[in-house]
């Protein structure tokens, strides 16, 4: 998108889109980075709610706690430093140039716990592409001395401060200098004459990159999984016509282009990415390449759901999706083919399609200018996924075999482990607050720092739910939080994964809270149920668990509460 | 290139960036008799000139502009 097209939606209308509240401080005019910001969210479907604060104020509003800043109360903070700026406070720096970037990393700890301090807030930090100023030539990199050593650095210890502080978030401006080149993001002229930091195209790309971070931190446009076609996308060449020694990969041909895709997929699905197959061959020839092929990056245990066929490849995709359980608009589709491309983008609109160049040699560079897997967070489970999604491929199987819902429930042998939030499973809980959008009661989202407050906070009860069966472990899949009220039990959140619907986990988990509410000798709990566009599977949740509607809430008494029925044994 | 057309060109340029069909231009329109241009449209007017004529301008030439008439003149010299 270019700059004009944003600065025309900003006529358009935003009524219905959701609003977010924003804030934007810099060191330069930020007007254009506001129009930019604003109208991108049009694209995306938010209304941003923008305050942004004069230019150079950025110390003001932030230091003194009566400052507009804090009166607006934005829900995400973006803070804008132009590198000219700051390079020009390095040359004027009479001695310590050796510590300039300590100092800024320092300057920008102390800003985060200001605003940590006084307000509730994601705090978005822009770093700094470099400007190669070229004063001590190459020689810069064996000196403290030079800018190139200090904003180096000075990047470097932004990413460490991030990592450290939970609810700051690193706007990688550098990395986008480095995908473009300084000549294509820098207008001498415009910073000449206005003092606006960047060229006029650059500012919608660092509004992109901001909404993909708050999307990523609301849990939005999350791509889960890759659906992956093999003939020319995976592999150079038809291994039906060309046979598997002809297929073009590793050193063969332009075999390169697709071993170096193959290793980057590779590592998404380190990441938690789900890799699937969706390809027309027979499934015997196009699995050989997966398990013989000696130049083959990606094996049959990368693959969640391998499927090879002659069949409609909408109706495979939509197969994959009902293994997956995962939302459309969390699957990427890639595939060489521009027919197959449009069919699967007619049928399945939600789906995201990257138009894949014609050369295979470009399709790497060119999918890395989407940015299609921004996440707010990661945790350990991740990895494991893959391997949960084969094994429910097993579960589907062995559910055939039994007449009797009960029965197969009783055979699968489950167990949870039930405890109140710690810190190992943090990060954990914090993500699928983050992801859970089907099975997501009031949709309140929280970071890992909200979940060690909740945790903390005696007004409040929470609980995690883990579950495993003989096929294996789902890990955490479930929790609630629940808010000590004057009179009741309130429960601010409940969310379930969907990869566990259908084991009877909801009634355990009830059974789980109205023990504690009795514990703490409550007599009363309270749910709420707020739609959203992705919750309906939920609507019914608490009529079908026996909660008494009143006046737009659920209700539960809790002393005359039996015990539902369940086939998950509680584990410590 | 003409002056008129050059005038033409810059009128179209004028009307998709501002979003309004009504503007007209002459020599000697300043930014005071065109609805919503500052400061900032201006930085978007000038890169659409630029692409548009395949030109640069200088940061002076930029700053220097009293009117359209001196727009005109300078994408004329440019232009060579």
């Amino acid at each position: 998108m270019d700059f004009s097209a944003l600065s025309k939606n900003l006529k358009k209308d935003f009524s219905t889109f959701p609003k977010i509240r924003l804030a934007i401080l810099g060191d330069t005019p930020t007007q254009l980075l506001h129009q930019a910001i604003r109208g991108y969210g049009y694209e995306v479907g938010i209304n941003f709610d923008i305050y942004e604060a004069d230019y150079d104020q950025i110390d003001r509003q932030i230091f003194e706690t009566g400052s507009e800043l804090y009166e607006f109360k934005p829900e995400f903070v973006l803070i804008f430093l132009a590198t000219q700026k700051a390079l020009n406070k390095f040359y004027k720096k009479k001695e310590g140039k050796a510590h300039f970037a300590e100092q800024q990393t320092e300057y920008v700890r102390n800003l985060c716990e200001t605003l940590n301090d006084n307000l509730k807030v994601r705090i978005i930090y822009c770093n700094f592409p470099e400007i190669p100023d070229t004063v001590f030539g190459n020689y810069a990199n064996k000196t403290e001395l030079s800018s190139t050593f200090q904003f180096r650095k000075l990047n470097m210890g932004l990413m460490e401060l991030a990592g450290s502080i939970k609810n700051l978030f690193i706007n990688d401006l550098s990395s986008i200098q480095n995908m473009l080149g300084r000549q294509n993001i820098y207008s001498p002229s415009t910073y000449t004459n206005t003092g606006i930091a960047y060229d006029l195209e650059f500012w919608p790309l660092i509004a992109k990159n901001t909404t993909d971070i708050i999307l990523g931190i609301n849990g939005k446009q999350l791509r889960k999984a890759v659906v992956l076609d093999l003939d020319n996308t995976l592999w150079g060449g038809i291994i039906g016509d060309d046979g598997l020694e002809n297929i073009q990969i590793g050193d063969l041909g332009i075999g390169k282009a697709f071993t170096e895709l193959q290793l980057w997929l590779k590592q998404l699905k380190q990441r938690g990415i789900i890799l699937s197959v969706c390809s027309k061959n027979y499934e015997h020839v196009a699995m050989e390449a997966f398990e013989k092929h000696p130049d083959m990056i990606l094996r049959p245990d990368d693959i969640a759901v391998f499927v090879a066929n002659w069949e409609n490849k909408v109706d495979n995709i939509r197969y994959i999706q009902s293994i997956l359980n995962i939302g459309f608009d969390s699957m990427v589709y890639l595939d060489d083919n521009p027919f197959e491309r449009n069919m699967v983008r007619t049928e399945i609109p939600a789906m995201v399609i990257p138009e894949l160049p014609e050369d295979p040699a470009e399709y790497l560079p060119y999918l890395y200018t989407l940015n299609l897997f921004e996440t707010a967070s990661l945790s350990e489970e991740d990895e494991n996924r893959t391997k949960q999604y084969q094994e429910e491929a097993k579960r589907s199987t062995l559910q055939h075999a039994y007449a009797n819902e009960d029965e197969f429930l009783a055979s699968l042998e489950m167990a949870s482990i039930v405890k109140p939030f710690d810190k190992f499973y943090t990060p954990r809980i914090a993500q699928l607050s983050q992801r859970s959008n089907q099975f997501n009661l009031r949709t309140v989202r929280y970071t890992e720092q909200d979940i060690q407050k909740v945790a903390a906070d005696p007004n409040y009860l929470s609980l995690y739910f883990t579950l495993e069966d003989k096929f294996g472990e789902y890990g955490l899949i479930s929790l609630v939080i629940l808010e000590k009220k004057s009179d009741h039990l309130f429960i601010d959140t409940w969310l379930m994964s969907c990869r566990v619907l259908k084991r009877g986990m909801e009634g355990f988990v009830l059974n789980s809270i109205m023990r504690l509410a009795k514990e703490n000798n409550f007599t009363k709990v309270i749910g709420e149920y707020i739609p959203t566009e992705k919750n309906e599977l939920v609507k019914e949740h608490y009529a079908k668990l026996g909660f008494n509607q009143n006046n737009g809430l659920w209700e539960m008494d809790v002393p005359t509460f039996d015990e539902r029925k369940t086939f998950i044994k509680m584990n410590s | 290139m003409e002056n008129a057309q050059i005038l033409e060109v810059l009128t179209g340029i004028f009307r998709d960036k501002l979003d309004n069909e009504k503007i007209i231009l002459t020599p000697e329109t300043t930014a005071k008799d065109v609805k919503g241009w500052d400061s900032l449209t201006h930085i978007q007017l000038v890169v659409a000139i630029e692409k548009k004529f395949k030109i640069r301008f200088a940061s002076s030439e930029i700053a220097n502009f009293k009117n359209i008439g001196d727009l005109v003149s300078t994408v004329v010299k440019k232009l060579g």
